[in-house]
């Protein structure tokens, strides 16, 4: 993914710092770099999902690392996002067993009702559409992966309604209820 | 019906609960561990029961832990590998997902055997809602005394934390996950030396699958000799398959080892059969990365015996009739399936998912898509087919980690079983090209060739 140039906001709240602190006890005084992952996650999901540079300096700050040594983590895992992205992201699952149960089909239905191509973001910053590898949920196939969750045996009617609850404000990315 | 030993309260309300979990019998297995028996009688019971590594390469489990390095005085960790990203394999999340606490069990039995004070479980991060469901089930041991200094007043102590990956199927690896773990980017690492000698933080390690830990509880309640009693020959146990693709009831099924793949593909109780009753076409057995076998190949062996969900008998033949049970991720295609299609998007995968580290995996898988990308998309040359073929030979044994091998055994596999397939494409590209991919029918090739000639 390409890195931005575009600004943000850096804001590490006395929650978020709380919780950065609370990953940093999971490891020894000496290994906090381990908690670079989780605490990468948190941030993230804290600044509309994406980690500028100036972003990714702090976490180094916060942790005691050297700059490069998360530069080299963002950008070789997938789930950080060097650059803005839709506030909905919809990821498709596109490996063999999703791929085989439609998701071909439903990733063009998805874009042409958005009216964008894979990858683009909605002129109103809200939806973007992807293809990803393989998300572990192939006995639910076709999904996608929306925020922390996992929309499964997708269909068209599934995927209307999904984009209308969006746009009703009636999905939280990150703090589902974990129910029984 | 196969014994439940991993999903038997799975569908009990509230099993996510401590106090529930704790209701049907949950944690006894530490109690009776750190009471009544010593580390080495707990590794001993693993030995004896035979279980061998659920994550895909079946290495009998208790001896791995035995190769675990107790005379450097360093500290010793046990990491649970729940990075289940293989193509086909989704039976861990579901594990997690609703017994978490069985999972927890099994990592504080597994660490008291193995004098891990330090324990970790490494998830992939899309599975963000399991981390938490994780994240507060390992809450509520600690507020009940299983985690934490002194557990049951035995004198042992072990911390337990849930780490998230971000999205790489090579942190499945042992040492990528351990790199990963560690905050670095999951390159993997030459071994040796093994993670039992130098693993995290250069400590002894122990690495294991999710299904792996937990059958450890119910091994040390039931003994090794009990579970060994299930399943045939050196496949003892149970197994989680996740079966998905073109049957009729894909999901996550418990099965005894040693079960008919006939019966676990027709009966009622497992799959029930083909989704719309169409042809099965072909089957991959245990995840990606492993052969994908023909219709013929999949019930009988060339001995003409039953083929059976165990690591022996779907490996018969090596891979020029077998497969292997891997980490019991069950693809079924029907005839509409496009195998050369299939194949490519098994290649994509394996190219997206390299880590780059060895030149024959990151310029290998690349090249391998592109060509089946062509051969796909009706632009296939003749001499195509026995570039793949060699590509793959090129790919195979010669990376630092077994990524390689996954990438090249599908190829392989895809060019041995369906090779008139690839020929067709090649042969006739207009009608590749021309293709409905949405329109559920018979890939056209049958109509067209008979396999005599295009060899």
């Amino acid at each position: 993914m390409e890195i931005s140039n575009a600004k943000q906001v850096i804001n590490i709240t006395p929650e978020l710092q709380a919780r950065i602190d609370e990953l940093l006890s999971h490891y020894p005084a000496d290994k906090r770099k381990s908690a670079l992952l989780p605490i990468l996650h948190d941030v993230q999901d804290a600044h509309d999902n994406w980690l500028s540079i100036e972003l990714q300096d702090k976490v180094a700050e916060i942790i005691g690392i050297q700059p490069i040594e998360v530069y080299e983590v963002v950008s070789f895992y997938t789930m950080y996002n060097q650059k803005p992205i839709g506030k909905f992201m919809f990821e498709f699952c596109r490996t063999s067993c999703c791929a085989v149960r439609g998701t071909e089909d439903l990733m063009e239905y998805t874009c042409s009702k958005l009216g964008v191509q894979e990858g683009e973001v909605t002129p109103d910053g809200m939806f973007q559409v992807v293809g990803v590898e393989c998300l572990g949920a192939c006995g639910y196939a076709p999904m996608m992966q929306l925020g922390d969750y996992y929309k499964e045996h997708l269909t068209k009617e599934k995927i209307d309604t999904i984009i209308d609850d969006c746009r009703a404000g009636k999905i939280d990315l990150h703090k589902q209820a974990i129910t029984e | 019906m196969g014994q439940k030993i991993l999903l038997e309260h799975a569908q009990v309300p509230g099993i996510k609960t401590y106090e529930i979990y704790r209701k049907v019998g949950g944690y006894r297995s530490v109690e009776k561990a750190l009471k009544s028996m010593t580390p080495d009688e707990v590794v001993e019971e693993v030995k004896t029961s035979g279980l061998r590594g659920r994550g895909g390469a079946g290495f009998p489990t208790g001896m791995k832990w035995s190769f675990i390095d107790k005379k450097s005085g360093k500290p010793r960790h046990l990491v649970c590998n729940a990075d289940e990203s293989e193509p086909g394999t989704f039976k861990d999340r579901y594990l997690m997902e609703y017994i978490p606490h069985l999972l927890i069990e099994g990592m504080i039995t597994s660490s008291y055997a193995l004098g891990c004070n330090l324990s970790y479980i490494y998830i992939r991060g899309e599975y963000m809602w399991v981390f938490r469901i994780l994240e507060t089930a390992i809450k509520e041991a600690y507020a009940n005394g299983w985690l934490g200094k002194n557990i049951l007043g035995s004198g042992f102590d072990l911390d337990l934390h849930v780490h998230c990956g971000a999205g790489a199927y090579i942190c499945g690896e042992e040492t990528a996950l351990i790199e990963s773990l560690e905050g670095k980017r999951g390159n993997p690492r030459i071994k040796p030396p093994f993670p039992a000698v130098s693993g995290l933080w250069a400590n002894p390690t122990v690495v294991n699958n999710v299904e792996s830990i937990a059958a450890v509880p119910w091994i040390v309640n039931n003994t090794g000799a009990e579970y060994a009693k299930i399943g045939i020959g050196r496949s003892t146990g149970t197994k989680l398959i996740s079966a998905s693709g073109h049957c009729k009831n894909p999901g996550v099924y418990e099965i005894d080892l040693g079960l008919s793949v006939d019966e676990f593909m027709n009966s009622d109780e497992y799959l029930g059969g083909m989704m719309d009753d169409r042809p099965l076409k072909a089957l991959v057995p245990g995840g990606s990365s492993v052969p994908i076998l023909p219709a013929h190949l999949i019930f009988k062996t060339t001995e003409g015996n039953d083929r059976l969900m165990t690591y022996e008998s779907l490996s018969e033949g090596g891979f020029a009739s077998g497969s292997m049970l891997g980490s019991g991720g069950f693809i079924v295609y029907n005839d509409t399936t496009c195998i050369v299609r299939n194949t490519w998007n098994f290649s994509r995968f394996y190219h997206h998912e390299s880590c780059g580290q060895c030149s024959p995996c990151r310029e290998g898988t690349g090249w391998m898509e592109k060509v089946l990308h062509r051969i796909e998309h009706g632009h296939g040359r003749e001499e195509d087919i026995e570039l793949l073929w060699d590509i793959q030979r090129k790919i195979e044994g010669n990376t630092i980690c077994p990524l390689g091998d996954a990438a090249a055994w599908p190829v392989a596999a895809a060019i041995r079983h369906f090779r008139d397939e690839f020929e067709y494409h090649v042969r006739f590209p207009e009608k590749i090209k021309n293709r409905d991919h949405f329109v559920a029918e018979p890939f056209e090739k049958v109509k067209h060739l008979v396999a005599k000639e295009v060899v």
